[in-house]
């Protein structure tokens, strides 16, 4: 623990964590510093904090006060209190929102059991010491450089209805064969997940190549002289050490899952079978109905579910930091 | 080709390694198939693709549709209202996170576990928790005569500072990780010596973050010129919208057949290819720099 107090500055900084890192020798960095350099350091800290505070934190804090408010957005009078109605609402009468939280979940357990396991397939093939290795990783990796929404306008050449390329190859773009990828609300869902799993495969290779290049080397070869095959060398030596990997991967799927938004907004704006929660937050600004208190409500669902992932994520990657 | 290739400098060829190289091959070709296809109809006359359909051996090829989608939706001021937002942006996300970051790793190491734990878990809220409020605050800061709307909203000011404060957050941590790296008897010798704690960062702790400051500096380029939702919210007047932005007006508006809008929206992807290709391992060291750490 540290010893000094009196040489912080308070109001920037959060509530201090008891029992935290062991001070090291930041004492010794902070006895000889001067009045001005006290300043200094205050504002380097303090001003950062201040922005991301204000803007990310205290929004989100609003957020959660306005969920149980309504308001029309004129003048701060206008604003009542009006307790669990929001949230009544949306769980009982919104037909958009139990589809949505469907669509979120489907959204990631189809990230999760296709592309994330391809990617993971890719990288292990790609880290054998193979030629072109390169040429292959750029090919793979190049949907997560494109923007979602080049994403998005690049897919719908693809399913086009009329002169779309799935359509035209299968002899479905005549008047009567349609096969309406987008606007189909039993496929169009699937359509854009296919776009979705097309980007997310590169973007997990790379992390799990990553990862493999951590793996130590002599494991390997004292499986493979132990006489394990390939598959068996992975499986009980490679992919448990990959266990740090695995949880970012888990992580960052289930925060792409609860983002999910560019995709869809660019395919057909959310529109019947392809509501998501981010979507519909988003129709409650920017959509006809401007209804703030309702839309804070389902941000605030989108809030608690994301910090159940964010929170135990974060401490255990700390705790594990600070024994480093 | 390549198992040919292969076999001359390396182990003699084994039948796996062709079947994995034609599976690559395969793959690879397939992944890219869907902006081969975006391209090959970018380049190809409407007139013809209307008569003879998309799938059909292609009879002229030529970059009309791209001048012509370049030229009619005036795509160069969506390409200074991206380069005024993305510019200030990246820089000032870079200042502002290392210095959180200086301080993090040099001085307090109470409230380090505490600071980066606010900062990292703001960047991973996905942007839709916050933005009902964040609209009604952009709506309700007057700042008449600073930008053109006189209020944050619809305003490059507005873009720039929200980028600033949420992508701060994934390079504080980032930084934060390397500057710990260094040895500490660095900075504590300085001090020593009588340097001022900004001379510390300035000319001691940056200059040696330059490895970590360019591969974020190329991640942070490529997202913040790849952001749709927040100018989508908190810009109304479209000519004020950056470049990936704009492509959902302008297409629809300009792009009136399925050839310019694949034109359209490769001319938006061009710059981030570009970066992507010169910077590529920037780009990816960046990308797992802060995901190692797990």
């Amino acid at each position: 623990m540290s010893t000094d107090t009196s040489t912080e500055n308070p109001e920037t900084a959060p509530a201090p964590s008891p029992g935290a890192a062991p001070a090291k020798s930041s004492t010794g960095h902070r006895r000889l510093l001067t009045r001005r350099d006290r300043i200094t350091l205050g504002l380097m800290a303090g001003v950062p904090t201040i922005l991301h505070v204000a803007l990310v934190w205290l929004t989100a804090l609003a957020s959660i006060a306005l969920a149980f408010t309504t308001w029309d957005g004129i003048g701060f009078d206008s604003i009542h209190w009006v307790g669990l109605q929001n949230f009544r609402q949306l769980f009982t009468s919104n037909p958009q929102f139990w589809p949505a939280v469907e669509h979120n979940v489907i959204w990631f357990v189809v990230l999760i059991l296709l592309p994330t396991p391809f990617g993971l397939f890719l990288a292990v093939q790609l880290d054998k010491k193979i030629r072109f290795s390169r040429v292959y990783q750029t090919a793979f990796f190049l949907p997560v450089v494109v923007s979602l929404a080049v994403t998005g306008f690049v897919w719908q050449l693809v399913y086009n209805p009329d002169t779309g390329l799935i359509n035209s190859l299968i002899g479905a773009n005549k008047p009567g064969h349609y096969i309406d990828w987008i606007g189909d609300p039993d496929l169009n869902l699937w359509a854009v997940l296919v776009a979705a799993s097309w980007r997310h495969a590169g973007y997990m290779m790379i992390l799990y190549l990553a990862g493999l290049k951590g793996v130590d080397p002599a494991l390997r070869e004292a499986s493979s002289l132990d006489g394990a095959n390939e598959w068996q060398t992975f499986k009980n030596v490679v992919f448990p050490t990959l266990r740090p990997t695995n949880t970012v991967v888990l992580v960052v799927t289930i925060i792409e899952a609860l983002r999910a938004f560019d995709l869809v907004f660019v395919f057909n704006k959310g529109a019947q079978g392809t509501e998501l929660l981010s979507i519909l937050v988003t129709n409650n600004i920017i959509g006809e109905s401007s209804r703030i208190g309702y839309g804070s409500a389902i941000a605030v669902v989108l809030l608690v579910i994301s910090l159940a992932v964010i929170i135990p994520y974060l401490i255990a990657t700390f705790r594990k930091e600070r024994r480093a | 080709m390549s198992h040919a290739l292969a076999s001359k400098q390396r182990t003699p060829v084994r039948p796996a390694r062709i079947l994995l190289h034609t599976f690559l091959v395969v793959t690879a070709l397939a992944w890219l198939a869907p902006l081969l296809w975006a391209l090959l109809a970018a380049m190809r006359p409407y007139s013809e693709t209307s008569t003879k359909g998309y799938v059909s051996w292609p009879d002229k090829l030529g970059f009309d549709n791209f001048t012509n989608a370049f030229q009619q939706s005036d795509m160069l001021h969506y390409f200074g209202n991206t380069l005024i937002v993305a510019v200030p942006a990246v820089l000032l996300t870079l200042l502002l996170s290392s210095m959180v970051a200086f301080y993090v790793s040099r001085f307090d190491f109470r409230l380090n576990l505490a600071l980066l734990l606010v900062f990292t878990a703001g960047n991973l809220l996905p942007q839709q928790v916050i933005i009902t409020p964040l609209y009604r605050l952009y709506l309700l800061v007057d700042l008449p005569g600073i930008t053109m709307s006189g209020k944050l909203y619809d305003s490059a000011l507005g873009l720039v500072l929200i980028h600033v404060a949420f992508q701060s957050g994934f390079c504080a941590f980032v930084l934060s990780n390397y500057m710990r790296s260094l040895p500490h008897e660095l900075t504590e010798a300085a001090l020593v010596d009588g340097a001022s704690v900004w001379r510390l960062y300035w000319q001691i702790v940056l200059p040696l973050c330059k490895p970590a400051m360019a591969a974020l500096a190329t991640l942070l380029s490529i997202w913040i010129y790849n952001d749709f939702f927040w100018a989508i919210v908190l810009i109304s007047t479209g000519e004020n919208m950056p470049i990936t932005s704009a492509l959902n007006n302008l297409s629809g508006q300009y792009f009136t057949d399925p050839n310019l809008v694949a034109a359209g929206a490769l001319l938006t992807a061009i710059p981030t290819l570009i970066v992507y290709f010169v910077l590529q391992r920037q780009f990816v060291s960046g990308l797992t720099l802060g995901a190692n750490k797990g």
